[in-house]
């Protein structure tokens, strides 16, 4: 089912949540709504599933206006991210709910709830757990069985809402590969919301990035990692350093340093922001050309990678490269050596 | 060195010395427990009892003190149910929904304990009485209500309204709504909701509730008082019947009916224990 969101803007008093969003989402895919929290993310999914009333703005499902239609009537499967299970119900009981709350005339049978209901739980590899209490199960279970229990009813869209929030870092990881491999069996349209941008970077079709209530970009992961239109964007999607600088004649300076401008950004002669990640930040023993004067403050391992410090001599700013263990070592760095950087890779947005 | 050496010997002391205070508090706390809650228990046995067995029955089975239990089960019967059903339902509003004027509501279902219950039985005098609001429509029409056993019940259910909701409020609003949303999005209707969500994950607030809302309506005194005119085998109550065989010298007769009361409140305070250790172990 295709999915349309129309001019939609929600306040919560004086607290614009949502303002004016556009969105469509395709049939079958998997789109991540990605934001830092209060920016507006959860409110458009509630939105789309009619636990909020848009104070302007539709939702359309499938060319249909649903915006009207009551929660109960949008046959959408939820995910909370606190699971929201049934505290008093066994496990069965719980993914049973959708179909015993059926009219008497569309509701199955008791073999027949009994079959889907296994059949659910199988699905969600957890077929053993059917007497157990929510309280019982582990935090991944949970999120399983509330998954279950929202494909009960046989929903046209499934909304997650953080499904991995409340995680720890192991089963996270685990739980969105399954997730990945389980949309690529049901084919549900889908969309979820995440505040980790590496959840939405892995696991997603496309990323619609938010920010106060606004859509700064929308496109498939590649695309928003490799081309943020927006200075939020590339700040939010990974680590950054950033110089305040000029534009001036297809050269961009900061200080006396002078970095080329990228081709394709469309900059006037004007003050500009020069973002670089870590990794892209590359460490030279020897003076070239076009490469910048540093002093090493410090340097810590992180696993595989080591960051680096790097002070600038012209200003005192601090730029953080980010090496792997090897290209460490054969570098010899130690505290208060002189080395030079160059960008292997950077990005230039208007500072206007 | 110098540091452990000087507080070493003062720690081996004090391990060695008495605890007096521990001890001390403890027996207070016992001594003060005891003369202000076993002694009178007890007493109220011991004076239902000392002039035997027979006459106790014969108290408690004399006529006005049979009609003072009945009319007690009777008010009970009525107030408990209804402060039940509007506890509940109240509780749903404030805990489940926003809406205006929800804190004036919350304040309103605690006026009943910040009134003096005295006063609350006189509120009744006002409005119903002879010289009340609607007394001169009332006698026009022969509708007794002060004095009479509608008095009761209506002082009864004032003073015991805040029970269920009170306990409910709290235990609804840590629950959040979250399941409830959960359920209306699997497509149940607003009473599936209630009845196969929100009502069984309250059940052991809600008999909580129902046994304290209970035994006050059984036990009040102050506002029933007000409204009964204490006519025998009428409108009297157990609690106001025992003041009036107490008032009589009749004192074996009189702690005959409170241990009535008083096996009450016993049987109130098991039942009590049992539903909150089952609560608590529901909720591990």
């Amino acid at each position: 089912m295709s999915i349309q969101v129309q001019n939609v803007s929600k306040r919560f008093g004086n607290f614009v949540a949502l303002d004016n969003v556009e969105l469509t989402i395709e049939p079958g895919e998997l789109v991540a709504l990605l934001g830092p929290s209060g920016s507006g993310k959860t409110t458009l999914l509630r939105v789309i599933a009619g636990l909020e009333i848009p104070d302007t703005g539709r939702v359309w499902f499938n060319g249909e206006d649903a915006t009207g239609k009551h929660v109960r009537e949008r046959h959408v499967g939820f995910v909370f991210q606190h699971y929201a299970l049934f505290r008093h119900m066994t496990v069965f009981e719980n993914v049973a709910f959708g179909l015993r709350v059926k009219p008497r005339k569309e509701r199955p049978n008791k073999e027949q709830i009994r079959e889907k209901v296994q059949g659910l739980l199988k699905l969600v590899q957890l077929d053993w757990l059917g007497d157990r209490y929510p309280n019982q199960l582990s935090g991944g279970q949970r999120q399983r069985i509330a998954l279950a229990r929202a494909l009960a009813v046989e929903p046209q869209v499934l909304l997650l809402d953080e499904p991995f929030g409340a995680l720890d870092a192991r089963v996270r990881k685990e739980l969105r590969a399954w997730l990945r491999r389980l949309h690529d069996e049901i084919h549900l349209t889908s969309v979820f919301v995440t505040h980790d941008q590496e959840e939405a970077l892995e696991v997603a079709d496309r990323i619609v990035v938010f920010n106060h209530g606004k859509i700064e970009q929308i496109g498939v992961p590649d695309e928003v990692y490799n081309h943020p239109v927006t200075p939020f964007v590339y700040q939010f999607l990974g680590e950054f350093n950033q110089f305040h600088g000029r534009v001036d004649g297809g050269l961009a300076t900061v200080g006396d340093w002078t970095v080329p401008v990228p081709a394709g950004a469309k900059l006037g002669d004007d003050a500009a922001l020069i973002y670089v990640r870590p990794h892209d930040v590359e460490i030279l023993r020897e003076k070239t050309a076009g490469a910048l004067k540093t002093v090493v403050k410090d340097f810590f391992a992180l696993g595989p990678r080591v960051r680096v410090e790097l002070k600038r001599v012209d200003n005192d700013e601090t730029i953080q490269a980010d090496l792997g263990k090897d290209r460490f070592l054969d570098l010899h760095i130690g505290v208060g050596d002189e080395v030079y950087v160059r960008l292997r890779r950077h990005r230039l947005f208007s500072a206007a | 060195m110098t540091t452990a050496a000087l507080h070493l010997p003062s720690r081996i002391t004090r391990r060695k010395a008495i605890p007096w205070a521990p001890i001390a508090l403890t027996t207070l706390a016992l001594a003060y427990l005891a003369l202000l809650l076993l002694v009178p228990l007890a007493a109220v046995f011991v004076e239902a009892l000392r002039k035997g067995a027979a006459y106790y029955f014969r108290a408690i089975a004399e006529p006005d003190a049979w009609s003072a239990i009945k009319l007690t089960l009777l008010a009970a019967g009525i107030a408990v149910p209804l402060n039940l059903i509007f506890g509940v339902a109240a509780a749903w509003a404030i805990a489940k929904f926003d809406f205006r004027g929800k804190t004036l509501l919350i304040s309103l279902i605690d006026l009943p304990f910040s009134v003096s219950p005295v006063i609350a039985g006189l509120i009744y005098i006002l409005l119903f009485g002879l010289q009340g609001w609607f007394g001169t429509w009332l006698s026009d029409h022969d509708i007794r209500i002060v004095f009479a056993v509608p008095g009761i019940v209506l002082a009864t259910m004032f003073v015991t309204f805040p029970f269920v909701a009170r306990e409910l409020i709290p235990l609804m609003q840590a629950q959040g709504r979250e399941e409830e949303e959960a359920a209306v999005v699997l497509g149940a209707k607003g009473w599936q909701t209630f009845w196969r969500v929100t009502l069984p994950n309250v059940k052991w607030g809600v008999l909580y509730g129902v046994i304290l809302c209970n035994a006050r309506a059984m036990g009040e005194f102050g506002a029933v008082s007000v409204v009964s005119g204490h006519i025998r085998g009428e409108t009297n109550t157990l609690p106001l019947h025992v003041e009036i065989l107490y008032n009589e010298y009749n004192f074996a007769a009189a702690f005959a009916c409170a241990s009535l009361l008083a096996f009450l409140a016993l049987v109130t305070l098991v039942i009590k224990a049992v539903v909150e250790h089952r609560y608590l172990k529901e909720r591990k």
